[in-house]
C-alpha cells in the first residue's frame, strides 16, 4: 500500500549505459581514422558475441532476457574489451575474450550488479595471458604503415589472417611505444634517444595520442552528465602522473615523463571508462580515491617493472579484490554521529 | 566539482543564502506548488457528517467522554487526553453524536480504528470559549491547559504539542525554530497560511517563545516561497524573530536538516534537539496555539491542500472528520482518470484506502493521483552500486549497503550501518536508476529488528524475574536455616541447663553450638556465593540491555517519531538503585554473620536479636534469666 516515494527522477540503467556508449563514440571515430575500419569489425564481433552469450546465459539461469539485454551493460563490456584489444585481432580472439567476460566474469557471478571483477578486464587479462604474442602485436597507425591496409584487406586479415600478396605481417605491425620503450630500456638505451623513434608522437604514441584525446573528450561528457564521479578519473590520473613524475625527476634517462604515461596505452580509456565501472568499484567517495590511486600506482609499476607493456588490466583486477575492504574502511560519517 | 557547482550556484543566487549550512545530498523534485497557490484559502462548508478517529496523533488513545445520542457544541471535548503523550478530540461543529465504532481511517495500514461520528446541526454553535491571558498566567498552567486544546504538530508528525512545551513549565530551550520549509512537492498549506495569516503566526511565535523561554526564533522558509517569506519578514517586528530563506532542496523540512541549515548545529544522532536547546514547531501548529490562547478555540480544523488531478487545486480550511469526498467536490472534483488519492506529499505520503476517509490532524495535503502523474515503478533491476543514493542521502548513509543487508536479512549489519538513522525521506529511491524500492526495504528491516528487540526484551524480563525468584527462594531457605539453628541451640541450652551439670557441659554446649554454627556458616557461604553469582548475572544482563538500548533504543524511538521512552539516564538510575539495594542486602547478611561470629567467640547467647520476633525475644530473655541464675555470664 505504502510505496512512497511516488516520483523518481533518475536515468535508468539503460540510459546510463547508452550514455557511456555515446561517450565512447569520439574515441571510436578517432580510432577508425588512425587505424582504419578494422576496429568497427572487432566492435561488431564483440557486440554480437556479448549479446548472444548474455541471452544464452540468462536463458540457462531462467532470468527474464529482454530487460537484461536492454540494459546494454553487455554491449558496454563488449565495446570496452574490443577497444582494448589490438585493432586487427583475429575474430576468434575477440570472441573468446568477450565470451569469457560475459559468461565467466559476469553471468556466472550472478549477472548485472554481482560481478566482483570488471568483466572487460577479466576478458582482456585472460587473452593477454593465453595469447601474449597476438595481444602485443599492434598494427602500425595507417600514417606510419609501409602498406596501409584498406577496409577489405583488414576484414580479410581479421577473418582469415590473409594479407594482400607481397605484404608480410611484420610490415603492417609495429611495437607500441610502451612496448618499444620497455625493450629498448632493457637494451640500455636512454629514454631521450628511444623516444626519437617515429612511433612516438608529441606526448604518447603517434596517432594513438589522438585516440587518447578523444577518450578524454568522452570522459568529460560523462562527468558533465554525472554518469561518473570526478573522484575516480582524477585520483587515477593524479596518481599516475605523480608517481611517473617522481621517477622521472629521479632519473630522466631511464623513466619516461608523466605526460607520456598519461597519453600512452590505455591510460585515459581506463581513467574514464574502465575504472568507473560502478559494480566492481567502491561506492564511498574516499574509497573511490583510494581505489583509483591504487590502480594508478599499480599501472605504473607494472608498466615499468612488470612483464607486460601495459598494466591497466591487472591493476584494475588487483584493486577490484580490495573493494570490499576499501568500502568497509571508508564509510563516511553519518549525520549527527561523532566526528 | 560538486563544491564548485554549489559555490557557483550560490554566487548566482545571491547573498541571501550565504549563511545557510548545507547538508549532504537532497534532491530537487518538481515542486508543483503553483497549481494550488493560485487561489486563496477557502473555508469548506460543514459536511453532512463528520467522522473523528480517536487516533489522530502520536501516543495514547484519548478517553471518550460522550455517548451516542449526546448533543455537543462546537469545541466541546469529545475525548480527553489520557496518559502523558496523548491529545484530546473536540467537536468540530455543533451536532449530535450518532455512533462510536470502528471505521476506516486514513492510515498507511488501511485498517479500521475507533471513530466518533458526529452529525452536524449546521448551526455551528460554539460552546463557551475561554481565552487565556497568557501574558499574565504562569507557564505551568498554560502548558497544562494546552493539554486540553487537542493541538498536535500539524506538519504531519502529529506529536502532542503540550509535551513539546515542557510539562513542568521549565525548559532549557534557547532557540525556537519555526519549520516553514514545506519541502515536499505539491503541499502548499503552510505557504498559504504565511501569505494570509502572517500576523497571527507571529503572535503565536511570541507565545511559544515565551513558553519555552527561548531567546531567539528563526523561521526557515524555502526560496520557492518568496511571497510567504516577504510577508513573514514584514510581519516580524521583534528583533528576536527572524526569517531565514533556505535553498529549495528536499528534505530541508526535516527537523534535523532544517536546524543544520539554519543554525549549523548537527543534533547528535542519539539526542533530541531540545538536548541542545533547540525546539522546532511547524507554522500551522504555532497558529493553532495562538487561536487557542487568544480565542479559546481548540483544535477543530486545519488547512489542507487538495491538488493533483482535480479541477481546481486549492487550499481549504477543513473541519476534522470531513469526508475526503467533500473536499474533492469543493476542489471541482477529481478528473476522470484519477485512480486514487495520496495523503501527504509524493515523497513520503501514502495511498488512501478510499475517498470516504475523514480529514484528520495529520492531513496536510491530498493529491489526486493518476498513472500519468505517478507512473508505476518499472520492475526493479539489480543494484549497480552507482552510489547515487549515497550522494542523495541527507543523513549521509550508504543506502546501497543498507539495501544489501536488508535484502539478505543481515539485520545486525544493517544496524551497524546506522539503519535507524534513516528518516525514510525517499531520496535514495528517487534517484535509483534501477528503480529499487529502497525505503520499503528499510522499513521492512526496521520493523523486523524492532520486533526482534521486543521479543528479546520480553525474554530478558522473564529471565530476570526468574533470577529474582531463585534468589528469593535461596534467601528464604537461608533464613529458615538460621532460625532452625537458633531454635535448636536455644532448646539445647535449656535442656543442658536443666541437667544441672553446668560447668562441664558448658564446654560441650559451646562445642556443639560451634558445630551447628559452622554448619550454618557453610550454608550461608554457599548461599552467598550463589547470590553473588546471580547478582553478577543480573548486572551483566542489565548492562547488556543498557548497551543495546544505547546503541539502538534511541534511534528506534527517533525513527518512529518522538515518543517518550526510558532514557538511558533513567535506566542507569534504576540500575544503580537496584545495585544499591543488593549491596544493602549483602551488607546486612555480612553484618549478621559478623555478629553471629562475635557471639560464638564471645561464648554464649545470640546477640543479633533485634530482628527476632517478640516471642523469640521473650524466649531469649527467659533463657538469659535462667543463665544468670545459674551463673553463666556473657564475658
Amino acid at each position: 500500500m505504502n510505496r512512497s516515494p511516488y516520483i523518481t527522477d533518475a536515468p535508468t540503467v539503460s540510459t546510463i549505459m547508452l550514455k557511456v556508449l555515446l561517450a565512447l563514440m569520439p574515441g571510436i571515430i578517432a580510432y577508425t581514422w588512425i587505424y582504419g575500419g578494422g576496429i568497427l569489425v572487432s566492435l561488431s564481433i564483440a557486440t554480437t558475441t556479448a549479446l548472444i552469450a548474455e541471452a544464452a546465459l540468462l536463458k540457462i539461469r531462467q532470468r527474464p532476457i529482454k530487460p537484461y539485454l536492454m540494459d546494454m551493460s553487455a554491449v558496454v563490456t563488449a565495446w570496452l574489451l574490443a577497444l582494448a584489444l589490438p585493432p586487427l585481432a583475429p575474430w576468434w580472439l575477440v570472441v573468446v575474450g568477450t565470451f569469457f567476460a560475459i559468461v565467466i566474469a559476469k553471468q556466472l557471478y550472478g549477472g548485472l550488479g554481482y560481478n566482483p571483477f570488471n568483466p572487460a578486464m577479466v576478458g582482456y587479462a585472460v587473452l593477454l595471458i593465453s595469447f601474449p604474442t597476438i595481444m602485443t602485436k599492434w598494427p602500425a597507425p595507417l600514417i606510419l604503415a609501409e602498406h596501409p591496409l584498406g577496409f577489405v584487406d583488414q576484414l580479410n586479415f581479421i577473418f582469415s589472417h590473409a594479407l594482400p600478396n607481397g605484404i608480410k605481417v611484420d610490415a603492417i605491425t609495429s611495437a607500441t611505444p610502451l612496448d618499444y620503450l620497455k625493450t629498448q630500456l632493457m637494451l640500455k638505451h636512454e629514454v631521450s634517444s628511444i623516444t626519437q623513434a617515429p612511433i612516438f608522437g608529441a606526448y604518447g604514441a603517434k596517432g594513438g595520442e589522438i585516440v587518447t584525446g578523444a577518450y578524454l573528450l568522452g570522459g568529460l561528457y560523462l562527468l558533465q552528465q554525472r554518469i561518473i564521479s570526478w573522484h575516480l578519473p582524477t585520483a587515477f590520473l593524479v596518481a599516475l602522473a605523480t608517481i611517473s613524475l617522481l621517477f622521472y625527476v629521479g632519473d630522466p634517462t631511464h623513466f619516461a615523463n608523466p605526460l607520456f604515461h598519461l597519453m600512452s596505452g590505455a591510460s585515459l580509456l581506463c581513467a574514464f571508462f574502465i575504472i568507473t565501472d560502478p559494480i566492481s568499484g567502491p561506492t564511498t567517495p574516499k574509497g573511490k580515491l583510494y581505489f583509483a590511486t591504487g590502480i594508478g600506482v599499480l599501472t605504473y609499476l607494472i608498466r615499468v617493472y612488470g612483464g607486460y607493456p601495459d598494466g591497466v588490466a591487472f591493476a584494475v583486477l588487483l584493486m577490484n579484490m580490495c573493494v570490499p575492504l576499501i568500502d568497509a574502511y571508508t564509510q563516511p560519517r553519518v549525520f549527527g554521529h561523532e566526528k | 566539482m560538486k563544491a564548485i557547482i554549489n559555490f557557483a550556484s550560490n554566487l548566482i543566487r545571491g547573498t541571501s543564502l550565504k549563511d545557510v549550512y548545507k547538508f549532504n545530498g537532497g534532491v530537487h523534485p518538481h515542486d508543483h506548488k503553483a497549481e494550488s497557490t493560485a487561489r486563496p484559502i477557502a473555508k469548506l462548508a460543514i459536511p453532512k457528517n463528520l467522522v473523528l478517529p480517536l487516533r489522530q496523533h502520536v501516543g495514547y488513545i484519548p478517553k471518550i467522554l460522550v455517548k451516542p445520542g449526546d448533543h455537543v457544541l462546537k469545541g466541546q471535548m469529545l475525548a480527553e487526553a489520557e496518559g502523558s503523550v496523548s491529545a484530546a478530540i473536540h467537536a468540530p461543529t455543533s451536532g449530535t453524536i450518532t455512533a462510536i465504532n470502528e471505521q476506516v481511517i486514513p492510515h498507511p495500514s488501511g485498517l479500521p480504528d475507533m471513530c466518533i461520528t458526529l452529525v452536524p446541526d449546521c448551526k455551528d454553535t460554539w460552546g463557551q470559549l475561554q481565552p487565556i491571558d497568557w501574558r499574565h498566567t504562569d507557564k505551568k498552567t498554560l502548558v497544562e491547559s494546552l493539554r486540553a486544546s487537542g493541538i498536535v504538530g500539524l506538519g504531519g508528525a502529529t506529536f502532542p504539542t503540550h509535551i513539546k512545551l515542557g510539562a513542568s513549565g521549565k525548559s532549557n530551550v534557547h532557540t525556537l525554530v519555526i519549520n516553514a520549509a514545506e519541502c515536499e512537492p505539491y503541499i502548499t498549506c503552510d505557504d498559504m497560511l504565511m501569505r494570509e495569516r502572517a500576523d497571527e503566526i507571529i503572535k503565536g511565535i511570541e507565545i511559544v517563545n515565551y513558553l519555552l523561554g527561548a531567546e531567539k526564533c528563526v523561521i526557515g522558509i524555502e526560496d520557492n516561497k518568496p511571497q510567504a517569506a516577504s510577508t513573514m519578514t514584514a510581519a516580524c517586528q521583534s528583533k528576536a524573530v527572524s526569517v531565514k530563506v533556505v535553498p529549495t532542496l528536499y528534505p530541508s523540512g526535516d527537523a534535523r536538516r532544517l536546524i543544520h541549515l539554519l543554525l549549523n548545529v548537527e543534533i547528535p544522532n542519539d539526542k533530541r534537539s531540545t538536548d541542545v536547546g533547540i525546539q522546532v514547531f511547524n507554522i500551522a501548529t504555532v497558529l493553532a496555539i495562538y487561536r487557542y490562547f487568544e480565542f479559546g478555540e481548540p483544535s477543530v480544523g486545519r488547512v489542507v491542500t487538495i491538488t493533483g488531478n482535480v479541477e481546481t487545486p486549492q487550499n481549504f480550511e477543513v473541519l476534522f472528520g470531513t469526508p475526503l469526498q467533500t473536499l474533492i467536490t469543493a476542489a471541482g472534483g477529481a478528473k476522470a482518470d484519477t485512480t486514487h488519492f495520496i495523503m501527504g506529499g509524493p515523497m513520503m505520503g501514502f495511498d488512501l484506502p478510499n475517498a470516504q476517509v475523514p480529514i484528520t490532524k495529520a492531513a496536510n495535503c491530498i493529491i489526486a493521483a493518476t498513472p500519468k502523474l505517478f507512473p508505476a515503478a518499472p520492475p526493479a533491476m539489480p543494484c549497480i552500486r552507482c552510489a547515487r543514493c549515497a550522494e542523495a542521502c541527507p543523513v549521509n548513509l550508504q543506502p546501497q549497503e543498507l539495501y544489501w543487508f536488508s535484502k539478505s536479512d543481515n539485520f545486525e549489519k544493517a544496524r551497524d550501518y546506522n539503519l535507524f538513522d534513516c528518516i525514510e525521506c525517499g531520496c535514495c529511491s528517487y534517484v535509483c536508476p534501477s528503480d529499487i524500492p529502497l525505503v520499503q526495504y528499510y522499513r521492512y528491516a526496521k520493523s523486523e529488528i524492532i520486533a526482534a528487540d521486543k521479543a528479546k526484551e520480553a525474554a530478558d524480563l522473564a529471565r530476570e524475574r526468574n533470577d529474582f525468584r531463585i534468589a528469593r527462594i535461596e534467601r528464604e531457605k537461608l533464613e529458615r536455616a538460621q532460625k532452625h539453628a537458633e531454635r535448636a541451640q536455644a532448646g539445647k541450652t535449656e535442656a543442658k541447663l536443666a541437667d544441672g551439670a553446668a560447668t562441664e557441659t558448658g564446654v560441650e554446649i559451646t562445642s556443639s553450638r560451634q558445630e551447628t554454627e559452622s554448619k550454618a556458616e557453610t550454608n550461608t557461604a554457599t548461599a552467598t556465593d550463589k547470590q553473588a553469582a546471580i547478582a553478577a548475572a543480573i548486572a551483566r544482563a542489565k548492562a547488556q540491555k543498557l548497551a543495546s538500548a544505547n546503541a539502538t533504543g534511541t534511534p528506534v524511538e527517533k525513527a518512529t517519531s518522538p515518543e517518550i521512552s526510558k532514557t538511558p539516564e533513567t535506566e542507569a538510575a534504576e540500575l544503580k538503585a537496584k545495585a544499591d539495594k543488593q549491596a544493602l542486602i549483602a551488607a546486612a547478611i555480612e553484618r549478621a554473620k559478623a555478629q553471629k561470629l562475635a557471639a560464638t567467640q564471645a561464648g554464649l547467647s545470640p546477640k543479633n536479636v533485634d530482628n527476632a520476633s517478640p516471642a523469640v525475644q521473650e524466649e531469649i530473655s527467659k533463657i538469659n534469666a535462667i543463665r544468670e541464675e545459674v551463673g553463666i555470664k556473657d564475658k
